[in-house]
């Protein structure tokens, strides 16, 4: 049940600051491609979905 | 495409009003008890004798109990209200299980009683926000799976195609909140209503706030986002401004929120690169945060005359505006030039009710107000009473608010005076007494606001009683019918339509913010350096420490000192990281209405035990002027020492470094120490019995800050 620090300082560990970066620019990267390359008709179809005064 | 249409065959269903109805009722009724709450403690920050020198009815009881109902009872049923209303029109479907549907719906009321009873008792574990035991802690758990079972049923049956931007909340809502209450609850039971956090000092601190911060972020704001997204454009009866938009406020949203919490910790012993990222994030929490607030307000472009009509647009109005200025200013608060005056202070205080009141608060009005007459099939009773309690409610946030910024202000900036010799211009006392007003003027805003709410229960009393409740509302659609398309999907088209991957695309992106941040602190030890002196808690101070935890004392103290010139001088040494690897749970707290206790027992602060004895029999006997409330029952009360064997070994498996066996004697040296206090106050002609509540409390703030006050200054801490 104990925490052992199992390294010794963070500046052995510069790895983690690279990969979360990377993370972060791939994710708005993605994010940013798949919202902007949707078509806006699809968009608008979506949106109109709790409007269906259908129900 | 012709086999389709063929298959198509309308299906008659109906919607489950009855579900919403209760879960309606529960947010009218908890809400008010929970306003009601708050305004008591408000009142005990210049009146203290309203607590009525009873122990379930202090502050520091009543406050866990305030935020609790609040979170939990008021915003968490009208959000429950609202995505079971929501979610079913939005997926044309019923829920999947009106089984379900009710075991959440009790299990989640029975927690909150629960809460009810076991807070003003004194059962709290010390997290804030978290306070709950752990037995409740595991029903809470369990309800939360039924809820989800529930909703992902629903949504997989579901005869609309698209996954409209608000499931989308309410699924990360979902799975971010079980991931948070899970990793801050694990915790070591000691016995059935006592439990010590697995993590210490600087960990739990950044475990807390993960949690904390994240609480307010995704049971706070991002259900209630989903709502914005459904019901106001019903209200508008038009389509949300820009759906382009709320795909981006979605995932920045929950991707950057969760790496935002060591915000709370800035200037403590928290390793400084972890406040370094917090801090970062928080600021670009502003982008999705207003993208979020245009959107909606963008939404009612060219409808704005419809706002001067409609209660319902109203609330929402305020709502959403009172939403960008919370997250306009949480931004602006985690910088850390701007969080060393605001921290600890009142302007906290001020920040999150434009949050609560403002946002949280409109928002389930305005829901309310836009369901109840639907779902009774008729008109609200009284619109003009609804503007009422609309302006009531806007005027008393501002009178909320605006005294609590300047008693923030002020008393931060008088905590930092210096007069010209070099000595502190004010003492602790000063500006408390300076601030009072304030606080009065406080709890007028916030009684201006409760009677807009009564307002609200007459007008939804009226409005029920000449409708007639729909309890099951028909409605048709055909199902969804699972076309060969004949052109290749757009990629996102297809995760849209998946719960499944949404659900786990959500846990990946809130799980890598908050690992980024752990991991290393928890993993490498240059994080918190160890220091030779500082030694466990002896038995006694253990016990002395728990009712220090049971009574809440972290709402009002800190016990965290910042490495500010007049921190230091006031209080002492700054606080290190080391000094805390045995607190189970932390207790640096998150407001200073008394002052910081790191170092009470230290030299250079240390008063006679004789001195905390009267303290806290008639803290105005040796404060004068002081706003905390008396703890007779401290001075009467039995300690109860047969769980202190219980408490050491839970902490041996935490790790605290208790000699093998120690549970077997530890009530010797516990009894030792005790009438060495028991002594010392008979010299200053206090009898009293050794075996009292009181002497383990003396025990434990005569210890704070004692490990380290013979260490060499300043201690190095080894990279």
């Amino acid at each position: 049940m104990k925490f052992i620090n199992y390294l010794e300082k963070v500046s052995g560990v510069d790895i983690i600051g690279l990969i979360s970066l990377t993370i972060f620019f791939l994710f708005f990267v993605v994010m940013l491609t798949w919202v902007f390359k949707t078509k806006k008709k699809d968009f608008i179809e979506v949106s109109n979905i709790p409007l269906d005064n259908q129900h | 495409m012709q086999e389709t249409n063929q298959s198509m065959q309308v299906e008659k269903f109906y919607y489950d009003n009855k579900i919403v109805k209760a879960f309606g009722y529960a947010t009218v009724i908890f809400g008010i008890v929970g306003m009601i709450v708050g305004l008591w403690a408000a009142i005990q920050m210049y009146y203290p004798a309203i607590s009525l020198n009873l122990a379930p009815t202090t502050f520091g009881r009543l406050r866990p109990l305030h935020t609790n109902a609040i979170i939990f009872a008021f915003v968490g049923n009208a959000s429950f209200a609202g995505i079971y209303y929501s979610l079913q029109r939005l997926c044309k479907a019923r829920m999947w299980s009106d089984k379900l549907s009710w075991i959440h719906f009790w299990g989640w009321q029975l927690i909150i009683v629960a809460a009810a009873i076991t807070l003003p008792l004194g059962l709290n574990n010390g997290a804030e926000y978290a306070e709950l035991i752990w037995p409740i802690d595991i029903a809470i758990a369990l309800v939360w799976i039924i809820f989800g079972i529930n909703m992902f049923g629903t949504i997989i049956k579901r005869r609309e195609k698209h996954l409209y931007v608000a499931i989308w909340f309410y699924i990360a809502t979902w799975v971010t909140v079980a991931l948070l209450h899970i990793v801050r609850s694990i915790e070591l039971p000691y016995s059935a209503t006592g439990s010590y956090s697995w993590y210490a000092g600087v960990q739990d601190a950044l475990v807390q706030w993960w949690y904390g911060h994240n609480a307010v972020a995704f049971f706070l704001t991002t259900p209630v986002l989903g709502l914005m997204y459904y019901f106001l454009p019903k209200a508008a009866n038009r389509p949300v401004y820009s759906y382009r938009l709320s795909i981006i406020h979605f995932w920045s949203l929950i991707f950057i929120y969760i790496w935002a919490g060591p915000h709370h910790l800035l200037y403590t012993a928290l390793p400084d690169w972890a406040q370094s990222l917090g801090v970062v994030f928080s600021i670009m929490l502003i982008m999705p945060s207003w993208g979020g607030m245009l959107n909606g307000l963008f939404t009612l472009r060219g409808a704005w005359d419809k706002v001067r009509e409609d209660p319902v647009l109203k609330f929402m109005v305020v709502a959403i505006t009172c939403y960008g200025m919370a997250t306009f200013e949480g931004p602006l608060l985690s910088l850390k030039s701007v969080n060393a005056i605001s921290h600890f202070s009142d302007w906290t205080i001020g920040h999150v009710h434009i949050g609560g009141l403002g946002w949280n608060g409109f928002m389930a009005f305005a829901i309310l107000y836009y369901m109840i007459p639907k779902m009774w099939g008729t008109s609200l009773y009284s619109k003009k009473l609804a503007t009422n309690h609309f302006w009531l409610g806007t005027i008393g946030i501002i009178i909320y608010a605006v005294p609590l910024y300047w008693a923030g202000f002020e008393q931060s900036l008088m905590w930092k005076q210096f007069t010209p010799e070099g000595q502190l211009k004010f003492d602790f006392m000063q500006t408390v007494t300076n601030i009072k007003y304030m606080y009065v003027a406080r709890s007028v805003g916030g009684t201006l606001y409760l009677i807009g709410a009564f307002i609200m229960v007459y007008n939804l009393y009226k409005t029920i009683a000449k409708g007639t409740f729909i309890p099951n509302e028909a409605a048709e659609a055909a199902p969804i019918v699972k076309a060969v398309t004949q052109k290749k999907e757009y990629w996102h088209r297809v995760i849209e339509r998946k719960p499944l991957t949404m659900l786990v695309l959500s846990l990946i992106l809130v799980a890598i913010g908050g690992l980024v941040q752990m991991i290393p602190t928890f993993l490498v030890k240059s994080n918190v350096p160890t220091i030779a002196s500082v030694k466990p808690y002896t038995p006694l101070e253990l016990q002395g420490r728990d009712i220090y935890v049971r009574e809440g004392c972290h709402t009002c103290h800190s016990q965290m000192i910042r490495p500010f010139r007049d921190e230091v001088a006031r209080y002492g040494e700054y606080s290190k990281a080391g000094e805390f690897v045995y607190d189970h749970p932390f207790q640096w707290g998150s407001k200073r209405t008394g002052p910081d206790l790191a170092r009470e027992g230290a030299d250079k602060n240390k008063r006679p035990d004789s001195w905390h004895y009267t303290h806290m029999y008639d803290p105005r006997l040796t404060s004068p002027g002081s706003i905390m409330p008396r703890y007779i029952w401290l001075l009467d009360d039995k300690l109860d020492i047969s769980t202190t064997a219980a408490k050491i070994r839970a902490m041996r498996k935490l790790g605290v470094p208790y000699p093998k066996d120690y549970d077997k004697i530890a009530n010797v040296d516990l009894m030792k120490q005790a009438d060495s206090i028991a002594g010392n106050l008979k010299k200053d002609k206090i009898e009293t019995s050794s075996d009292r509540e009181i002497i383990a409390l003396i025990a434990y703030m005569q210890r704070l800050g004692r490990d380290i006050q013979g260490e060499p200054k300043p201690i190095s801490e080894k990279k």
